[in-house]
């Protein structure tokens, strides 16, 4: 059955903060197999005008993927997630992610459309630290395959 | 050292970059993303939902081809806007070789406030496996 697009606009509750530690980015890094040093390296970030290591352009999903959990385990939605494939993904950052951060995700629900028989969701995922000051926008569309 | 503004123009060339994928990359980054999704490194529950193989998760190629953008950037920081849509999953084999991506970039438009739109494409055994892959970068 076709997720109500009604639904659209809601907005679910920040979640807590999450604390970003220099060895989580640089495990990140390592695991994206990138070597750049303002990732590793406080030297090197501070040189390029940084307050600590900066984390890369797409770490922000280690956050928003918890986030958006919301979403499958919202029981109004309904979502199967056996079914959800991943879209598309952008990051919009006023400025990067930096180790020192306590982010918190603020989860909205922007649209909902369905298409050949898929459902598409966009959801925004707002990054911002607890002291309110605005990290990143982050856009994730999931597409649950319709039956058969 | 990022590149100035004087020197970028559409049609500049971003540096391509050639990828390998392997079993073991995949679980490095289920481990440091938090995406567990066993079709990412089960072949046999990939195979049952109908995928070829074991896949690459969609964050990992988009962020294999950033680095095409961050290392041009100079500063990673630079890049302030950086979407794709996942158009094809890449398979991951389970041997030695892995699976190749290629990433190459071009600038594809010149922004306000000295920043640029690179276009990236990426693709594996030739075909695309990203798109719309766009990073904007501050100059």
């Amino acid at each position: 059955m076709p997720i109500d697009p009604s639904y659209a606009g809601r907005t679910y509750p920040p979640t807590e903060p999450y604390a970003v530690g220099i060895e989580k980015i640089r495990e990140f890094a390592e695991a994206i197999g990138d070597a750049n040093p303002a990732y590793r390296d406080r030297e090197a970030a501070t040189a390029l005008g940084h307050p600590d290591v900066i984390a890369p352009p797409t770490f922000a999903f280690v956050l928003t993927f918890r986030a958006t959990r919301v979403l499958v385990d919202d029981p109004e939605l309904g979502i199967d997630y056996s079914r959800v494939v991943h879209g598309d993904q952008r990051f919009e950052h006023t400025r990067p992610i930096h180790a020192g951060d306590a982010l918190t995700v603020t989860v909205t629900l922007e649209t909902v459309r369905s298409a050949g028989g898929h459902d598409m969701l966009t959801s925004r995922s707002d990054v911002a630290t607890v002291e309110g000051e605005h990290v990143a926008a982050v856009r994730s569309t999931l597409v649950v395959r319709g039956e058969g | 050292m990022a590149p100035s503004p004087a020197e970028v123009e559409v049609g500049t060339t971003v540096p391509a970059q050639t990828f390998t994928i392997r079993r073991a990359d995949l679980v490095r980054y289920a481990g440091a993303s938090g995406d567990f999704n066993v079709i990412h490194w089960n072949e046999r529950v990939a195979r049952s939902v109908g995928l070829p193989d074991v896949i690459a998760h969609g964050m990992y190629t988009m962020a294999l081809a950033a680095r095409v953008v961050t290392d041009w950037a100079g500063d990673p920081g630079r890049v302030v806007d950086y979407g794709v849509r996942f158009t094809r999953p890449v398979p991951v084999p389970d041997d030695d070789v892995g699976a190749e991506v290629e990433v190459t970039g071009v600038v594809a438009a010149v922004l306000d406030g000295d920043r640029v739109r690179v276009d990236l494409t990426a693709t594996h055994a030739g075909q695309k496996v990203l798109g719309r892959a766009q990073a904007v970068v501050q100059l």
